[in-house]
């Protein structure tokens, strides 16, 4: 490797990414706008759920029903009838229904055998078991005034508190905004430098730069070395986001942060150069990064869906996916701490993943014309 | 006139199935995105990991404890003698949670006093979290009821009764495999469409195209029929895969489904022409549909609930024919929806897909070469 050629290189391949603007739009507009879109756009938390209460005017009734009406979670709407409260529920009005019948204060008062009967739309799981574990959480402040109202005889006998770590408040985007860091940083790796070397081979320009004295990996260390401060920066982006403009906690050191961003995003270049120098062609090799790097990374990597739930053979393969690592890494240092169990596990498999998809780019790209 | 434009929709078709290629990736990859993602895309946690942390030595902490480790959701992975194991367990998450009891647990519910249980739960995974505490107050529950009819406690004076409709288990593959046969069509939609004008340009067929006897409108029809016909005969594919392969059940009617796919491909059509009118390049083409693909996926309600998105955002949504679309197919499948439930949905896909053909020809017409 000679050092002046090398650096002539780098110096190309960063003017061809500062006159393209495609490039930085990729690498500078599209980070911030997914970062804005995602982070506003995602969330898991049902907000103002609209609820639809049927039930009688009685006293009993309406201080159960005033716990709706306090809860931030609940948008109550009131509707004369079940059958018009079913209604509702059937054109998506209202998410869920609380049925109280006439009878429910004389009950309650009486052999104290109430029902409350409460339906929810089970078509999206996920928000109808937040919304009835909500309502659960209405109902047994309920329980619990009572009792202190009425004397310990309806008491319930075992009371959790639930301590939830981390993240008391239980705020999506606490998760979801560092695991999308993983995503990004695969968008800019992959997806960019997928395009750097089958460029030069549709352009015809990889045959006149083997003309030259370059080395095949002074070739590949020019490719990744402005990508890699590409990657850098969208990092330093979206720390800055997620610090500033969505609040969320860094409770580990930023320094960790970085050289585990640093080691991922010599995985995410490693695989675009593979990817790149496999497929030789533009459009192929964009449809490669994008179905094996950026769909993975969103689906297999537990960013977004627990990787402890999915089947056995599913889990086994996400092992295989290198933004798993990277996104326990994030989760952890942002949310916990430098756990250093954690991080040195998962760092082991990036780096083996780096070293792997680098070294296989290297033996593969050969100063050969076929 | 008809023959004409019947002519160019078969020379589109020749030219993207004769590539092996594009063959291939327009129609194996979304089969096997469909496979794995329907069976890894779920919000249902099972197995949750948990240690327990007994100072009691009572029989009631056993039983309460035999409710976790007889149901199917948890899973016991360790015992821990003292206070300091619990942080360890969480952080280094060998455990999703800890049930901690105190010492006067059993001593506390035998004289008739409310006993307090502590669950520590790891956080990291706020979703995740909020889904484990509410399997655990689940359990503690069932143990109340048992305990206070055995022991004599007055009953609680109200039950709760929560019952689902129209997903009794609540499983969410019911809800994400519905929505993979929107984002799938889309892609493909958009895919075939996308390119088809910027290949054109950059074959230098174009300048061709425009002085045959055909109008640009013609042009566009002739265009826009292989993504209709890709895009209809892709998802009754996955489809049928989502029914046969999933078990999804479908309860609606067919013709409000199709009804609302054609409505729905026609827009991906008109959205991806305009792309592809604009574009001056392939690899532009590629990514204008990639640009326009990964917003119109999130703000669809896909994977996450319009309703909790901010205000702005959601107006944003009501451009995204997707969300619509999603709306007709888990309509269709689940709720038993019929045509006249779904008619505003209808209403908001063909003035999506009105607009964004009609912006396509202006495009088309003044872009030039």
């Amino acid at each position: 490797m000679n050092r002046m050629r090398l650096s002539g290189l780098i110096r190309k391949e960063f003017l061809q990414i500062v006159r393209d603007p495609s490039a930085i739009a990729i690498a500078v507009v599209l980070p911030f706008v997914l970062l804005l879109l995602f982070g506003y756009g995602i969330s898991l938390d049902a907000r103002r759920v609209p609820l639809a209460l049927v039930a009688p005017n009685s006293p009993q009734a309406q201080q159960l029903l005033g716990g709706f009406y306090r809860s931030q979670y609940f948008m109550p709407r009131r509707y004369a009838t079940m059958s018009a409260a079913r209604n509702a529920l059937a054109r998506r009005r209202v998410d869920g229904i609380v049925w109280l019948r006439s009878d429910f204060g004389r009950r309650i008062l009486g052999r104290g055998d109430a029902g409350i009967g409460v339906f929810v739309n089970g078509v999206d799981a996920n928000n109808a078991t937040l919304i009835s574990a909500y309502i659960r959480g209405v109902w047994s402040n309920w329980l619990a005034q009572e009792a202190r109202d009425r004397g310990a005889a309806i008491a319930v006998p075992v009371e959790v508190e639930p301590r939830i770590w981390f993240n008391a408040a239980l705020r999506s985007r606490n998760y979801l905004v560092p695991g999308l860091i993983a995503i990004i940083m695969t968008l800019i790796g992959a997806l960019l430098t997928a395009q750097v070397v089958s460029r030069e081979w549709e352009r015809g320009t990889m045959e006149a730069l083997m003309a030259t004295p370059v080395s095949m990996g002074d070739i590949l260390v020019s490719k990744l070395v402005p990508y890699f401060v590409l990657g850098m920066a969208g990092l330093a982006l979206s720390v800055a986001m997620a610090e500033w403009l969505f609040s969320v906690p860094l409770r580990g050191s930023m320094l960790l942060l970085f050289t585990a961003s640093g080691l991922y995003m010599l995985v995410a270049l490693g695989m675009g150069l593979l990817i790149s120098t496999v497929a030789k062609n533009q459009f192929v090799s964009a449809t490669i990064a994008v179905v094996a790097t950026f769909l993975p990374a969103f689906i297999l990597s537990g960013f977004i869906f627990d990787l402890d739930s999915m089947p056995f053979p599913i889990r086994l393969m996400t092992h295989l996916v290198a933004a798993r690592y990277f996104v326990a890494i994030l989760q952890t240092v942002f949310g916990a701490g430098d756990v250093w169990p954690v991080v040195l596990a998962n760092a082991a498999g990036l780096c083996i993943m780096a070293v792997f998809f680098l070294g296989l780019s290297w033996r593969l790209s050969r100063k050969r014309l076929d | 006139m008809g023959t004409k434009i019947l002519a160019l929709a078969v020379k589109e078709f020749l030219a993207l199935m004769r590539n092996k290629v594009a063959r291939m990736t327009l129609f194996v990859p979304p089969l096997v995105q469909l496979i794995i993602f329907g069976y890894a895309a779920t919000f249902n946690i099972r197995d949750i990991s948990y240690a327990v942390y007994n100072q009691d030595s009572g029989a009631a902490s056993r039983e309460l404890l035999a409710h976790f480790s007889g149901s199917p959701y948890f899973r016991q992975k360790a015992v821990l003698t003292s206070d300091r194991q619990i942080a360890p367990e969480i952080d280094n998450r060998h455990v999703l949670l800890v049930i901690h009891i105190g010492p006067r647990f059993s001593s506390d519910l035998l004289a008739h006093r409310p006993a307090r249980v502590q669950v520590i739960i790891d956080g990291r995974n706020s979703n995740t979290a909020a889904l484990a505490n509410n399997y655990v107050s689940e359990a503690t529950e069932a143990f109340n009821r048992d305990w206070a009819r055995t022991h004599g406690w007055g009953q609680p004076p109200a039950q709760l009764f929560i019952r689902s409709w129209f997903n009794p288990d609540l499983l969410s593959r019911w809800f994400i495999v519905p929505g993979i046969v929107g984002l799938l069509t889309l892609v493909v939609t958009l895919l075939t469409t996308g390119l088809s004008v910027a290949r054109e340009r950059e074959s230098g067929t174009f300048d061709q195209l425009l002085v045959t006897p055909l109008g640009p409108f013609d042009i566009l029809i002739g265009k826009s029929i292989p993504g209709l016909v890709i895009g209809m005969a892709e998802a009754t594919l996955i489809m049928v895969a989502a029914v046969f392969w999933f078990d999804v059940p479908f309860t609606g009617s067919l013709l409000a489904l199709y009804l609302g796919l054609f409505l729905f491909v026609v827009s991906g059509i008109g959205i991806g022409l305009m792309i592809s009118s604009l574009a001056v390049t392939q690899q532009q083409g590629a990514l204008g549909v990639f640009l326009f693909m990964v917003p119109a996926v999130i703000l669809s309600g896909f994977a996450t609930p319009i309703a909790n998105m901010p205000g702005v955002v959601r107006y944003v949504t009501y451009f995204d024919p997707l969300r619509y679309f999603l709306v007709v197919l888990r309509g269709t499948f689940l709720e038993g929806d019929g045509v006249g439930v779904l008619a505003s949905q209808y209403a908001a896909l063909a003035v999506l897909a009105f607009v964004s053909m009609v912006l396509a020809s202006w495009l088309f017409r003044h872009r030039g070469s």
